[in-house]
């Protein structure tokens, strides 16, 4: 059996684990069997405890699955367009993008609430704020490229526009009161949880989606590795393929982050801690590792932040940096250097 | 695509042609008047001082930069005519200084020359397998070809590019200054491997150069571009004509008839 196989089954196991572990832990107990009898849609013994898995726990999963694998897959796809390593799902701006919607909505809430009414409080407006936002920051970015030849200076347009709409965000939140600010520092911790099925169904659509577009891309992104004069002579059509790249990362990490908030570090850092298991950069074997890599890393961080045993949480974006930044800082003093 | 062998066969050819650059405001012409033809199973050197313009024919030819004016024809077929997912078919680039990937095997960097003809996943046939062991032993790498390219020198990272070319088994093959970072011998090396390959698969190389006297030994023809112009013709022609007298200044480096070598002028007083 090849190394690279074993390597995937090793992976395999590990989601296994972190599923089991995101689904039993929780600030309420439940025995295992019971958990198990729920999934199965057998009868529960207590009717709370089956509420609790079919209702929160397994869709919180679902969610922390198609998020964590959703912003690797970006991460890596911006990596080999801009041929950076630290270059990630937010790159181009989305998160910024997204962070201004949601900012106008709540902190310019005074100017909008004679219009809107009651709904801007409402989890859908955040939701479609996040998406506007982020929808905005791709249509201007994919306005640049298919103006500029060089990715790079796409990528310093991305991190152009990235500063600019966090600096409007900094303007609103200078003039606005402190429980807008709360809400919307709240809303920038991210937050897996509370999302109802029918938000889980609009997230799992996007990903697919987003994803039919990166497997369609893959065999360029390994032409794209021997640098873009290379893969134009062999017949890639540069700007048509960084368009459809840049519309698959805009749908995986504009609906993560449109539905949990900005959640740092994963997108980046995921496809370096796959390449210290795999070492290769053939992308037909990158994705799926990276797809498991980053289901796993979001689901170890769930639990973490559920601090078992305990009442409280913390903020996922929060954990996902504190606990991941050092194991990716060991990974690489150990191995030296940054398979890339 | 595989050349038959039919060694007047013209593979590449130009009439009239002229490059440059050209914008909204300004068109910078670089070299007027270009007519060459290159036969299969010729070795064509590219010889110019810096900045003469090299790399804009090199890249007009490729289809990289349209042409200000002239034809190019590629297996009698106008380059401009010929749509951008076939061109790899027809021909295939060795370039220095791109940032290439070297977390790689040497068999999946050559591999990747195959893009052109595989499957929308970019799966490897029986054939395309074939022909990648094929490159691979031509460049004589065929027993590293599970190493990664980082544990290359410099010279044998220069093999493993050009055997990409070779597995792309295109009739032409361009190539920007190959022999560049490399030392006296591998120069040398990678000039004869580039002959030896022309003669036994009748593919024809035309490679940007600043190795004039290694070119001026080996290669069947040169193309030589100086102050806007170009001369084309066989080393021993363009001696005959006079054309290297006057490409260095005189005070610096000299042109040796008799060794037909350049040299460098060290004066005595």
């Amino acid at each position: 059996m090849s190394k690279s196989l074993l390597n995937h089954i090793l992976l395999l196991v590990l989601l296994f684990i972190g599923i089991i572990l995101s689904l039993s832990l929780g600030s309420v107990s439940i025995p295992f069997k019971e958990i198990i009898k729920s999934l199965l849609a057998l009868s529960v013994e207590n009717s709370t405890w089956d509420y609790i898995i079919v209702n929160y726990r397994l869709p919180k999963t679902i969610t922390a699955i198609l998020i964590g694998s959703g912003l690797a897959v970006s991460g890596l796809l911006m990596q080999t367009l801009f041929r950076n390593p630290l270059a990630g799902p937010y790159v181009l701006g989305l998160s910024s993008g997204a962070s201004l919607g949601v900012a106008f909505l709540i902190m310019g809430a005074g100017l909008l609430s004679g219009i809107l009414g009651e709904f801007i409080f409402s989890k859908w407006a955040i939701i479609l704020a996040a998406s506007g936002g982020s929808l905005l920051v791709m249509l201007a970015v994919l306005s640049t490229a298919q103006r500029v030849k060089d990715t790079m200076t796409l990528l310093i347009i991305g991190l152009m526009v990235a500063s600019l709409t966090s600096a409007v965000v900094s303007v609103l939140a200078y003039f606005s009161n402190s429980d807008d600010l709360q809400l919307y520092i709240f809303w920038s911790f991210g937050s897996l949880g509370n999302l109802s099925w029918q938000e889980v169904g609009i997230l799992a659509s996007c990903w697919f989606i987003g994803l039919g577009f990166a497997i369609f891309c893959l065999k360029n992104l390994n032409a794209l590795l021997l640098g873009e004069n290379y893969a134009k002579s062999m017949g890639v059509e540069l700007k048509s393929n960084r368009i459809l790249i840049i519309v698959s990362t805009s749908i995986l990490a504009g609906s993560a982050t449109a539905f949990a908030g900005p959640i740092a570090f994963v997108g980046l850092a995921v496809p370096h801690l796959v390449r210290q298991l795999i070492p290769t950069n053939d992308h037909r074997i990158l994705l799926p590792s990276v797809i498991l890599g980053g289901a796993i890393l979001m689901l170890i961080c769930d639990v973490i932040a559920q601090l078992p045993g305990n009442e409280n949480t913390l903020p996922i974006n929060a954990v996902t940096s504190i606990f991941g930044a050092p194991v990716v800082i060991w990974l690489l003093l150990r191995k030296r250097k940054l398979n890339f | 695509m595989s050349t038959e062998l039919n060694p007047d066969k013209i593979l590449l050819s130009t009439s009239s042609l002229s490059i440059g650059y050209k914008d909204k405001r300004d068109v910078i012409s670089v070299a007027e008047a270009i007519n060459f033809e290159i036969k299969a199973g010729e070795l064509v050197a590219l010889i110019g001082i810096n900045g003469s313009g090299k790399s804009t024919l090199l890249k007009t030819i490729s289809g990289q930069i349209p042409s200000l004016s002239g034809d190019i024809k590629i297996n009698h077929q106008l380059l401009s005519e010929l749509p951008l997912k076939d061109l790899g078919a027809v021909l295939s680039l060795v370039l220095t200084n791109e940032h290439v990937s070297k977390q790689l095997t040497v068999m999946e960097l050559v591999a990747l020359g195959r893009h052109p003809y595989t499957n929308w996943l970019g799966n490897l046939s029986q054939e395309d397998l074939e022909k990648v062991n094929q490159a691979l032993s031509q460049v004589d790498l065929i027993q590293k070809k599970d190493k990664s390219c980082e544990s290359l020198s410099d010279g044998q990272f220069q093999k493993v590019l050009i055997a990409r070319a070779l597995a792309q088994d295109t009739a032409l093959i361009l190539m920007d200054e190959p022999t560049t970072h490399l030392d006296m011998f591998h120069k040398a090396y990678v000039l004869k491997l580039l002959k030896s390959i022309v003669k036994n698969s009748q593919k024809s190389i035309l490679f940007a150069s600043h190795e004039i006297n290694l070119a001026l030994q080996l290669c069947d023809k040169i193309i030589l571009i100086d102050n806007h112009k170009v001369t084309y013709g066989s080393p021993l022609e363009l001696i005959q004509k006079g054309a290297f007298d006057a490409l260095f200044p005189k005070d610096y480096i000299v042109f040796d008839e008799h060794s037909r070598t350049f040299k460098m002028k060290i004066s005595e007083d």
